[in-house]
């Protein structure tokens, strides 16, 4: 009972989180923010099927999510004036998820025969078609405007509307965690063994006796139905579907959270859907440069840090499994690295904040904010301690890696030292 | 029939272009293994800097100078940016190249702005070269046709005749071997880079003026260089003219003749009054459909022959 216990107590604790947020926020706009949150949460799940389980980066995973969208919006629309049957709102990820089923095994097919580079251009080619046909079948996609809809429909078992974005949050909430559940199930079977499998050694797999092909296919193909349920929610959550939801630029986003939180780790991907939702939210309105930022932080995560900032929290579990202590000389050593990167990204934000501020403005005004204060970007001053501080940064830096690197290297070495006596 | 003629000139004009930035990104591929997803992007970093240097010395010294500093940068990027991530693999690669051309686009967006630039023709060459049955074929035109010709069989002579080529050509088919006969391999992967990043930044120095210099023409060019290295068979420099022409000439007689499609359709029976999705396509035209057409044949290429027309490995 205590191990079963033990088990699921993660799953206990995202639950409860998940009941006890719309209690705490009040705001619609956190709300929004949490419902978007848990869309995205299901796709990078999904996606992840496919690039962390199976060794397959595609740039063009938002086909599955958007093509699910618009059927689902269309689905609506045709209950609504009562040309289909109904079903529950709560039920129509699923149609959705199937809608992206059956395009998952189409495209799938043909190009899932190999992983790699090869594989992530083929996704892209039909990404572009995708979006390319969103102009041209204007019946189905609608153009630029693309389809609006309605979720407030039919008969309200229980008195669920759908009407207020709270309701809807619940249902992304248990959408959320039922796809993340049989999600990380699939993980545990056998076919999600051999997903690995033929990701790290596709042709051992082949003489084993295995069609590499086959499993491909198929992880590409459940990993379609998760992203069309994530889809369908999107559907549902903002009532409208357009062009950009097939688009490169949402693929490009998943890909993003997807690595930036670890593609290797099976929470890695919610990491980075929550992380990235968050500063989406909140810095968007803030810096116009946030999509350089973004970028600039999967560079650095693509360069330095293989699994995401999940493998980096992964990295010191054996530490804190055997013993807390160990941390203590850990201490210095990390807060001067993580102080001199932190001074680093201060400088590299302030030109970087500054540099667009020049280039954008509108008026000859040269007075703008940084870091809460006013400077004045014609001034050299606000410039020199910027660069200051990012070189001097990158080189503390330089100095502290080594040093942070060391003391892990040592902790890691008790650790062993500990469990072979 | 000079409309036609007009009209496969242009095509056979977006081909080379498209051929320059194709035999690079073919090249870098099939030595490296790395397929670059930020290739357009220095494609469209040549047009930028052609852009500048032009406001200050004109265009003939931009034309020569910004090739270089787009090469030189290409090859700062695989030395210091792709090399480290090489350990991780090619996925890793191909993320970092994405990302950079994501940061590449922002930054650029942070330079110039979100707005095209306005980099033009040349004075000199902004005139008729010929007219011909009334039609009127601009000078610079011919003078991108001259220029990218010119680069294609330079790429030619320098890949079969020299002898950084002919190493080249060795790397291609076996690397590791070329490796175990002594040649420093990562310096051939450093130059290679930047040389396929240089032909980009041409392309774009005389085709940036044509096409329009804006921060979204990297990821509208981007994918159909894929296609068409992909068409052309990976790793083939004879594939991957073929292919581009083929594109270029297909795209540009597309949006011209701008025919409808519907006998297609009336092939499998299908009625012209259909209703619904049908309606969409029984009613398109050649034009209409001419963005998909590269990624349609993308699509058959991989269904009918998935090594391309002239490549010698299954994608």
């Amino acid at each position: 009972m205590a191990a079963l216990l033990r088990q699921s107590a993660v799953w206990l604790i995202a639950v409860a989180i998940i009941l006890i947020l719309p209690v705490m926020v009040k705001s619609g706009f956190y709300i929004t923010m949490l419902n978007q949150m848990g869309v995205l949460i299901i796709f990078a799940l999904a996606y992840n099927m496919l690039l962390g389980q199976g060794g397959m980066l595609s740039f063009g995973h938002a086909v599955y999510f958007g093509l699910a969208g618009y059927s689902v919006a269309h689905y609506l629309n045709g209950v609504g004036e009562e040309t289909l049957p109904y079903i529950p709102v709560s039920l129509i990820p699923l149609l959705g998820g199937l809608v992206s089923l059956g395009f998952g095994i189409l495209i799938g097919f043909v190009s899932s025969r190999r992983a790699g580079t090869t594989f992530a251009m083929i996704s892209l080619g039909f990404a572009e078609m995708v979006t390319a046909l969103t102009l041209i079948v204007v019946t189905f996609f609608n153009g630029e405007e693309g389809i609006q809809t309605d979720r407030w429909i039919g008969p309200e078992p229980f008195g669920i509307t759908f009407g207020s974005d709270v309701q809807v949050y619940f249902l992304i909430g248990v959408w959320c965690v039922l796809a993340t559940a049989a999600m990380y199930a699939l993980t545990r079977t056998p076919f999600g063994r051999m997903c690995n499998a033929v990701r790290d050694n596709p042709e051992r797999v082949q003489f084993i006796g295995y069609n590499t092909h086959r499993v491909r296919w198929l992880a590409f193909a459940l990993s379609s139905f998760f992203a069309g349920i994530a889809g369908s929610l999107h559907a549902i959550n903002v009532e409208h579907v357009g062009f950009e939801t097939v688009g490169l630029a949402q693929s490009g986003l998943v890909l993003f959270m997807v690595w930036i939180g670890g593609a290797g780790i099976f929470a890695g991907p919610i990491l980075g859907a929550i992380l990235i939702t968050l500063l989406n939210s909140n810095l968007s309105d803030i810096t116009e440069a946030w999509y350089l930022y973004l970028g600039l932080i999967f560079m650095i995560i693509v360069m330095f840090a293989q699994n995401g900032l999940a493998g980096l929290i992964v990295m010191h579990e054996p530490i804190w499994k055997t013993n807390l202590a160990l941390f203590r000389s850990m201490f210095l050593p990390y807060v001067l690295g993580i102080g001199s990167s932190l001074v680093t990204a201060v400088g590299a934000i302030g030109v970087i904040e500054l540099l667009y501020f020049m280039r954008t403005r509108q008026t000859a005004e040269t007075v703008t904010h940084l870091y809460w204060m006013e400077v004045d970007a014609a001034n050299v001053l606000p410039w020199a301690w910027s660069v200051a501080a990012l070189v001097a940064g990158y080189l503390a830096c330089r100095q502290t890696y080594p040093v942070m690197a060391a003391s892990y290297s040592a902790a890691i070495a008790e650790v062993k030292a500990m469990v072979a006596s | 029939m000079e409309v036609f003629l007009f009209s496969t000139f242009n095509g056979v004009l977006y081909g080379m272009l498209l051929f320059m930035l194709a035999s690079g990104l073919t090249l870098i591929f099939s030595l490296m293994g790395v397929l670059n997803f930020a290739h357009a992007s220095f494609f469209m970093l040549g047009a930028y800097f052609a852009y500048q240097i032009s406001t200050y010395t004109g265009f003939w010294s931009a034309l020569l100078v910004a090739p270089l500093i787009v090469g030189l940068v290409g090859a700062l990027v695989e030395r210091y940016g792709l090399r480290p991530v090489h350990r991780f693999g090619h996925v890793a690669e191909l993320l970092f190249t994405f990302g950079l051309a994501f940061v590449m686009e922002e930054v650029i967006q942070m330079i110039w702005g979100k707005v095209p630039v306005p980099y033009d023709v040349p004075e000199l060459l902004n005139v008729a070269a010929f007219e011909w049955r009334g039609l009127q074929y601009s000078a610079y035109r011919l003078f991108m046709l001259g220029v990218s010709v010119a680069i294609f069989v330079a790429l030619f002579l320098f890949i079969a005749k020299t002898r950084v080529g002919l190493m080249i050509q060795a790397a291609l088919s076996h690397p590791q071997m070329v490796q175990s006969l002594g040649h420093d391999v990562p310096t051939i992967f450093m130059w290679t880079f930047g040389f396929g990043c240089a032909l980009a930044g041409i392309a774009g120095v005389i085709g940036g003026n044509v096409l329009g210099t804006e921060p979204s023409m990297a990821i509208t060019l981007g994918p159909i260089v894929f296609v068409v290295i992909v068409i052309g068979g990976l790793g083939s420099l004879w594939g991957a003219l073929i292919a581009a022409l083929f594109i270029g000439i297909i795209d540009n007689l597309a949006i011209t003749f701008d025919v409808s499609i519907y006998p297609l359709f009336a092939l499998f029976g299908v009625a012209r009054e259909a209703e619904g999705i049908m309606s969409d396509l029984v009613n398109l035209t050649s034009g209409g459909i001419s963005p998909v057409l590269p990624y349609l044949m993308l699509v058959l290429m991989l269904i009918f022959r998935p090594r391309g027309l002239f490549g010698t490995r299954d994608v």
